[in-house]
């Protein structure tokens, strides 16, 4: 089967590279399966987990945020920051969860704190839900 | 002239100091090896924005963000990059200096300008002068990770956004070598000069141009003022293993001469003895 390169760069270097069957995310607009030869696009993509599919067998990378570029022969996914399933540290996602719910019921009139605790915890959730694999 | 003790107090200060500066030389050219290698694996991250964004930017004309057009400059901002230490020669000061000289030609009160102030040096240095500070940060660690830097960022960039300042100019000491690092200023927002050396692609937008700038443009300036950072973080290390450097060198120029003067006074005590002696048994005579 054609296999397309893929590669999640993050400020901090390189997370994932590798050449996949096929890609799918979640993009702010809704779900996204990327094949080889797909045309040039650029999406930005929510909080979530991108699935790259090679063979029987699916990688996962949590990503927080950040976008999507496609061009025929390569997938770029830039996010301020991204981990692969094995590597994400499941204690401080946790420990973050928990402070974002707790900043949460503290100060629910705080418009801008509220915003951030909120994007906080889904990061959390994510990184959770991706080393799990409940995708 | 000073006495042989003193000599050899000086002698062996000066040797626990050089032994200090020597230390910290070795650490810094550590510490520098590995800033380099931080700054290097930004690059593809870097890299690749800038492309995406001068190919959306330049490419499709009917956009337009708040971020990519000038407006009228009524408050100006600054974004200052300085160490949280000293001992690292003119690292610090070149970068104020510039600043400082800066502000006053163009600005006449402190309500044109604000300055963010990444590292402690810089924060102390306008807050001394009673320049109007509105951001700081400091004890940055010396390899940066960008999650510690994302808040200051998205702040900063924020601020342009909400109209606190029109636009944003930032200072930081470049990194050209081990012995060499320029103080650059920057202008940052708003973000008029992309240019990309590759050839430009034309996209599918999913699901518009303009709402794909939303999330872009703040991503690229935020990790414009990462990339600076991890610049000047090198050129710290650099300069603070140049520093200590000269500092060790100096120390063992000081040691050799004053190892001389000790040598002659020791001398001159054991002449003045013998001509005692000769002087005495002459008397006996």
């Amino acid at each position: 089967m054609k296999t397309i390169k893929v590669s999640v760069v993050t400020p901090d270097g390189p997370v994932y590279e590798s050449d996949v069957e096929m890609v799918s995310t979640k993009a702010q607009s809704g779900e996204l399966g990327i094949l080889p030869g797909h045309i040039p696009m650029v999406a930005p993509l929510q909080i979530g987990a991108v699935r790259l599919k090679n063979g029987g067998k699916t990688d996962f990378v949590a990503v927080s945020g950040g976008f999507l570029e496609v061009r025929p022969e390569q997938v770029t996914i830039l996010a301020q920051s991204a981990e692969q399933a094995d590597e994400i540290d499941v204690e401080r996602a946790v420990r973050a969860k928990q402070r974002a719910e707790e900043r949460l019921n503290e100060q629910k009139r705080e418009n801008i704190d509220f915003r951030r605790a909120e994007l906080a915890l889904r990061r959390a959730i994510n990184r959770i839900e991706v080393s799990e694999r409940k995708f | 002239m000073a006495s042989l003790r003193d000599i050899k107090n000086r002698i062996t200060s000066t040797k626990k100091t050089s032994q200090i500066t020597k230390a910290m030389q070795m650490v810094s050219a550590a510490k520098m090896n590995k800033a380099e290698m931080n700054a290097k694996s930004f690059v593809p991250y870097m890299e690749k924005i800038q492309e995406v964004t001068a190919s959306i930017a330049l490419g499709s004309k009917d956009v337009s963000h708040p971020m990519l057009t000038s407006r009228p400059v009524k408050k100006t901002g600054y974004l200052v990059i300085t160490s949280d230490r000293g001992l690292a020669g003119a690292y610090n000061s070149n970068v104020l200096r510039n600043v400082y000289q800066t502000i006053q030609k163009r600005h006449k009160s402190p309500d044109e300008y604000a300055i963010i102030a990444i590292g402690r040096v810089g924060r102390d240095f306008f807050r001394k002068r009673n320049m109007n500070v509105i951001l700081d940060i400091v004890a940055v660690a010396d390899q940066p990770a960008f999650a510690e830097i994302k808040d200051i960022a998205s702040k900063t960039v924020g601020m342009f956004a909400d109209e606190t300042f029109d636009e944003l100019y930032m200072y930081y000491s470049h990194y050209v070598s081990a012995i060499q690092q320029d103080v650059t200023e920057k202008k940052l927002l708003p973000l008029t000069d992309i240019s990309s050396s590759k050839k430009l692609t034309s996209y599918e937008f999913e699901p518009s141009a303009e709402e794909i700038l939303k999330v872009l443009l703040p991503q690229y300036a935020e990790s414009l003022i990462y990339g600076a950072l991890l610049d000047s973080k090198a050129s710290e290390h650099a300069a603070r293993m140049t520093a200590m450097q000269n500092a060790t060198d100096n120390a063992k120029e000081l040691i050799n001469s004053l190892s001389l003067s000790y040598n002659r006074a020791r001398q001159a005590a054991i002449t003045q003895e013998i001509t005692e002696i000769v002087g005495g048994a002459a008397a006996l005579e």
